[in-house]
């Protein structure tokens, strides 16, 4: 899932500092299980900026609402009525959330609440990790389903550097060594050998931004529909 | 001493001894000037250190091409953490045209351990692959697969870190960078001989000169230091004894000692190919070590 983390209040209040009709949109999926931009994320965010607008003396009116998710047309669509009757809209979505939305409501401002920072996975209850760094040129099935381009700091698909420590990393202790946790689990497998080849370098021309997949069969099937 | 090559020192056999300057930050290369000086005559080659411990400096390349004309035999480092493939690329065919025929492939430590935490970490390459750049290069192909107009050619090395804890992955890497062709290592600083022999015993197999890392200590407090915060690095009790131990304000001349003691060691039992001296910061003591050691 996408993992976020609600930028400070003061941010917030600044970047809406001239509205006085705000929606404060959140997005039930991958935010709302990373406990940043759900539904109850946007009732405490809503709630703080009703409090800091009366101390201020200001007057603002804030909405509230929550999508099942704003990375998909079909569940924006439905509040876009309500969100053009606001001055402004406080995305509590991803950063693909938030550009969707301002894509749709383009005349209306979308601020976002929250700092997009990964894809991972929660490890235990309030933590979580990044696993994945989206390079498209997936190597888990040689690594033993450990990425060493999202688990090692510096991404080396060849084996660990200098600076692994007793299983962990040298930017830090609390970061495993992605090297020691794929030898282990390999070792396990009976299947060094993968890991005993040498990767080429990585093909960053395959990330050239922004992405755009196409699938080309799904769009013949269509046309074949159309014109059939 | 450096009148023949690095490389022609490395296939005469004979002990070979590397030491290494760490550019300054800023333009006043005055004393380091002064530690090539030392240096040049007594080794067979001078590592310049490519952003030590990711610290923003003058760059290795230029610091090679300064050890040149003062008439030393650089080793240029070149780390994959500030540079793209094709930037070190360039640096490759830059460091061949200024007389720079050496080089050190590493990984680089992490941006974070540096003085500029918010730059971004580049390691486009590994130092494996940076290995096989320099031989696809002498092969007079680039990393696009399009034609040199002259090719490369390097004595290339790469290190290795025999007191890594776990060490069965640090050598399946070791193994790699053999495979990809390295002539020589110089490891990690190393203080348990007879752990450093097992390594060799290992290491014997495979066509590489092994030059095993000599860092001074500098006192008991240095060597507590670097075993509890340096990775790979472990230094006996019974030496960390022996520096404590020293007279007030002889703990540097105990360190020099030991230096120079192990350096003979290793060279009297013929253990490994030569040493590589990092005296950080204290370049100016190398000659005392070499001394110590009867070189």
């Amino acid at each position: 899932m996408i993992v976020g983390e609600r930028k400070p209040f003061d941010e917030i209040k600044e970047m809406v500092q001239d509205h006085k009709k705000i929606m404060i949109l959140g997005c039930g999926t991958c935010v709302a299980v990373c406990m940043a931009g759900g539904e109850k994320e946007v009732e405490l965010l809503a709630a703080q900026m009703r409090l800091a607008a009366k101390l201020d003396g200001k007057n603002v009116e804030v909405m509230e609402d929550t999508v099942t998710r704003q990375c998909d047309r079909e569940y924006i669509e439905p509040i876009l009525e309500k969100a053009r009757e606001c001055d402004a809209v406080i995305s509590m979505a991803c950063g693909v959330g938030v550009q969707l939305l301002s894509d749709l409501i383009e005349e209306i401002p979308v601020y976002p609440a929250l700092n997009t920072r990964f894809i991972g996975t929660n490890e235990v209850e309030g933590v979580w990790l990044e696993r994945c760094m989206m390079c498209g040129d997936c190597v888990l099935g040689k690594t033993g389903g450990i990425c060493p381009i999202a688990m090692c700091a510096k991404g080396l698909v060849n084996g660990p550097c200098g600076g692994t420590n007793k299983g962990k990393c040298e930017v830090s202790n609390e970061k495993d060594c992605a090297w020691t946790l794929i030898y282990r689990r390999l070792e396990k497998q009976g299947k060094l050998d993968n890991i005993r080849e040498i990767f080429p370098p990585k093909k960053y021309g395959l990330h050239v931004n922004p992405i755009r997949q196409v699938n080309e069969a799904y769009l013949h099937a269509e046309m074949e529909e159309h014109h059939g | 001493m450096a009148k023949q090559s690095f490389k022609k020192a490395l296939d005469s056999g004979k002990f070979v001894v590397t030491a290494e300057v760490g550019p300054p930050k800023g333009t006043n290369i005055e004393e380091m000037l002064h530690h090539i000086d030392l240096l040049k005559d007594r080794v067979d080659g001078i590592n310049t250190t490519d952003n030590q411990s990711s610290v923003m400096r003058i760059s290795s390349l230029a610091v090679c091409r300064l050890v040149r004309e003062k008439g030393g035999e650089p080793i240029l480092q070149m780390t994959c953490r500030d540079r793209n493939r094709m930037a070190l690329e360039s640096d490759l065919l830059a460091a061949n045209v200024l007389g720079i025929n050496n080089v050190l492939c590493l990984t680089g430590d992490y941006i974070s351990v540096g003085d500029h935490v918010d730059a971004k970490p580049v390691f486009d390459l590994d130092s494996v692959q940076l290995i096989q750049v320099v031989r696809m290069m002498e092969q007079g192909k680039d990393l696009g697969g399009n034609d040199l107009d002259g090719p490369v050619k390097f004595c290339c090395g790469a290190i290795v870190t025999p007191e890594a804890d776990p060490i069965e992955p640090q050598l399946l890497k070791f193994e790699k960078k053999i495979k990809a062709g390295i002539e020589f290592v110089q490891t990690q600083a190393i203080y348990d001989i007879d752990n450093f022999k097992k390594f060799m015993q290992y290491a014997r197999k495979f066509d590489v000169k092994i030059l095993a890392g000599i860092v001074l200590l500098t006192g008991a407090g240095m060597a507590k230091y670097m075993n509890a915060n340096v990775p790979g690095i472990f230094v006996p009790q019974n030496l960390i004894g022996e520096l404590a131990s020293a007279p007030k304000g002889e703990a540097l001349k105990t360190g020099i000692a030991i230096a120079g003691r192990m350096i003979k060691q290793l060279k009297d039992e013929e253990i490994c190919d030569g040493v590589h001296i990092m005296a950080i910061g204290r370049e100016g003591l190398v000659p005392d070590i070499l001394t110590a050691a009867g070189l």
